[in-house]
């Protein structure tokens, strides 16, 4: 059961600015049904230019509606430029906490916020500072450059907690990897300190047979499993190492790179840069 | 709160006030132990025999073939491995994409350590494709590892066909029978299972006691080792009061047999026909035919689990969801997931599971409180097209 505070459950059982409004001056939608939660954040200016009205609407759990009734209370009264500055921690704050894993249901309320007031502005003719970065989980469509934001803003220092603010690693997990190495470079450690001290020690037969194949369940195996297909380990020759792919991944059309080559730079990485991947047939 | 509804007992189940009269000896004047060579200690003997007996009479086998554990999970840890251990040569385990987390997570730590698993799939009533399974079971096959019936769901899985299977191909079947002892009859002396687990609170015993059924002959190596209790295959000393506790639950099971199917059935379905009619956009999750008397599973969509269970704590209501939101985990349920639910909808999936306590006027209440409550999300999300 979730440690709740009354504020939260206060906000969730009477919610307050429910609904949406009708030619509202922007819209910010955030989520989806299929990651469980979704915001749906509608906003009127006053003749001064402040936020006269704003209203939401929530899929998801009572973290995630009080979150957006508070957020809708925060920003009345607000230019759109105060309006920008609010975080994720703002929202936390306001409601007086929220357990660790429910973290990212703050950071859906500022983000469907920004999609407002860049809404507005797209809306009004001015160009919209698009928010670039490239997909760092791809089961969750989150970037590089919002896993950024979510870490300096809340000051974290853990790929789990990361996971609670934006969901990031928390489908498939094959991008822990990446997300510990932003969490790194934000906290200023250099990167090639990152804990891969076995990469360049010489390995027994044995020791590279293990490895390989923990690198391929832990690694890579959950990255295919989440597109349909599964991998099987068939031998160890040297530096040669054979797989078979299984499912759909044996004909995947759309990937970028041919699996092969995924296997390959994921073993390269975690085991040794010599290694040869190849597909039995 | 005024009152509670309790409507979860796939969860746990309250002790029965029968089974608590008879653990209280064993937590008071008789304390013994009973390996000592005192009378003091070993007349507490002759309760765990009792209670070995009465275990045996439900599952319909003798009483050399229960071991007592300290819960489901156990059982099931202790068959997996025990197997394995006994059968170093065979490298293949064979189990479904729904088992509970005490069989999956056993098995995928495994696939880890080296073992090949098979996790076999489910069509979208939650069953399996038997020959599927029968293609898969082959000489490397240590154990073969299906559930009677699901948790989520209530799913009854074609349990004796499945073991007379793996009987055929000469490999070992374990099957966790957590959710289904109890609620549907079984005579194991007649099937092909090798190993099946039982846990006490799910039978109005207490938590803390487990039963796994081994069947005699089957080659096994204990999973906690020790002392000589349980001829050498549990090894600790006897958790008297729950092992009393859950021969007085299971004699009580056999009794109420057929109340389950008829009594609580009946409420179990007048609570699923009334929900699938005064909700709009509300599903039946799962095999309807093949299914626990006691338990429903109903998705509600375009709303979200946690926030139907807290609105229906307010009520005193007990229930339960394979939303990610309850669970801290960001994905919904695998059941749901291995089913093909959409996601739409296995956000929204909640589980009522009913016992012999539960009333007319309980059901009566739930169904009175739902429709408000969905309504009331709905009014909320943004994926309701007025």
């Amino acid at each position: 059961m979730w440690d709740y505070n009354k504020k939260v459950m206060d906000y969730f059982l009477h919610p307050v600015n429910a609904g949406e409004i009708e030619n509202p001056d922007g819209v910010g939608e955030e989520g989806s049904l299929a990651c469980g939660d979704a915001l749906k954040l509608t906003f009127k200016l006053g003749t001064d230019g402040r936020i006269a009205d704003a209203k939401f609407k929530t899929f998801g759990c009572a973290s995630a509606i009080a979150s957006a009734s508070i957020m809708t209370e925060m920003i009345k009264g607000l230019t759109l430029e105060e309006a920008a500055k609010i975080t994720n921690k703002d929202i936390v704050d306001k409601l007086g906490g929220l357990p660790a894993q429910k973290m990212h249901c703050s950071v859906m309320g500022m983000e469907a916020l920004q999609a407002a007031i860049a809404n507005y502005h797209k809306g009004k003719g001015k160009t919209v500072k698009k928010v670039d970065g490239k997909i760092v989980c791809t089961c969750f469509g989150v970037t590089d450059k919002e896993i950024e934001k979510v870490v300096i803003e809340n000051n974290l220092d853990s790929v789990e907690q990361v996971t609670n603010f934006c969901k990031a690693g928390g489908g498939c997990g094959s991008c822990r990897g990446e997300i510990q190495m932003i969490i790194d470079r934000i906290r200023g450690k250099n990167e090639a300190e990152a804990p891969k001290a076995h990469e360049h020690k010489k390995l027994t037969n044995i020791q590279k047979i293990q490895l390989v194949q923990k690198t391929i369940s832990d690694q890579v195996r959950p990255l295919l499993k989440a597109h349909g297909g599964d991998i099987d380990l068939v031998d160890v020759e040297g530096n040669k190492v054979i797989v078979a792919f299984r499912g759909m991944c044996s004909q995947c059309p759309t990937a970028e790179y041919t699996m092969k080559d995924v296997v390959e730079a994921r073993l390269r990485e975690f085991v040794s840069e010599e290694l040869i991947v190849e597909e039995q047939m | 709160m005024e009152k509670t509804i309790y409507l979860d007992n796939n969860a746990t189940t309250r002790v029965a006030p029968e089974v608590f009269e008879v653990m209280k000896p064993f937590l008071t004047e008789l304390y013994g132990n009973p390996s000592s060579m005192h009378t003091f200690g070993g007349q507490v003997e002759k309760y765990i025999r009792e209670s070995r007996e009465s275990v045996a009479r439900l599952l319909g086998c003798d009483s050399s073939e229960i071991i007592f554990t300290s819960c489901g999970t156990e059982s099931d840890n202790a068959a997996i491995k025990g197997i394995l251990s006994a059968y170093p040569e065979k490298r293949k385990i064979i189990t479904t994409r729904v088992e509970h987390p005490a069989v999956l997570t056993v098995c995928r730590e495994l696939q880890s350590e080296g073992y090949k698993v098979v996790e076999l799939a489910v069509n979208k009533e939650g069953q399996l494709d038997l020959d599927e399974l029968q293609a898969e079971v082959d000489e490397d096959t240590a154990i073969v590892t299906i559930m009677y019936a699901n948790n989520e769901t209530g799913v009854i899985f074609p349990i004796d066909r499945i073991a007379e299977i793996v009987k055929a191909k000469g490999s070992i079947f374990h099957t966790d029978g957590v959710q289904a002892v109890g609620k549907i009859p079984m005579n194991l002396e007649k099937s092909n299972i090798d190993l099946l687990s039982i846990s006490g609170h799910k039978l109005h015993a207490p938590k803390g006691v487990g039963v796994l059924y081994v069947r005699k002959g089957t080659r096994i190596t204990p999973f906690i080792i020790g002392g000589h209790q349980e001829k050498s295959r549990r090894a600790g000393t006897e958790n008297v009061a729950g092992i009393a506790a859950i021969g007085k639950a299971a004699e009580l099971a056999m009794k109420n047999m057929d109340l389950e199917n008829t009594q609580v059935k009946k409420l179990r379905d007048k609570l699923e026909n009334a929900l699938l009619k005064t909700c709009k956009d509300a599903h039946l999750n799962g095999d309807k035919i093949n299914r626990l008397p006691n338990t429903t599973n109903i998705s509600f969509e375009f709303i979200e689990g946690e926030a139907i269970l807290l609105l229906l704590d307010q009520f005193g209501i007990c229930a339960s969801s394979g939303s990610a939101c309850t669970s801290g985990a960001l994905e919904p349920s695998h059941v749901m997931r291995a089913m093909g639910v959409p996601f739409t909808a296995a956000h929204g999936s909640i589980r009522f599971s009913l016992s012999i306590y539960n009333t007319e006027e309980e059901v009566d209440f739930v169904i009175e409180k739902m429709p408000a409550v969905v309504n009331r999300l709905r009014e909320l999300s943004p994926f309701v097209k007025k």
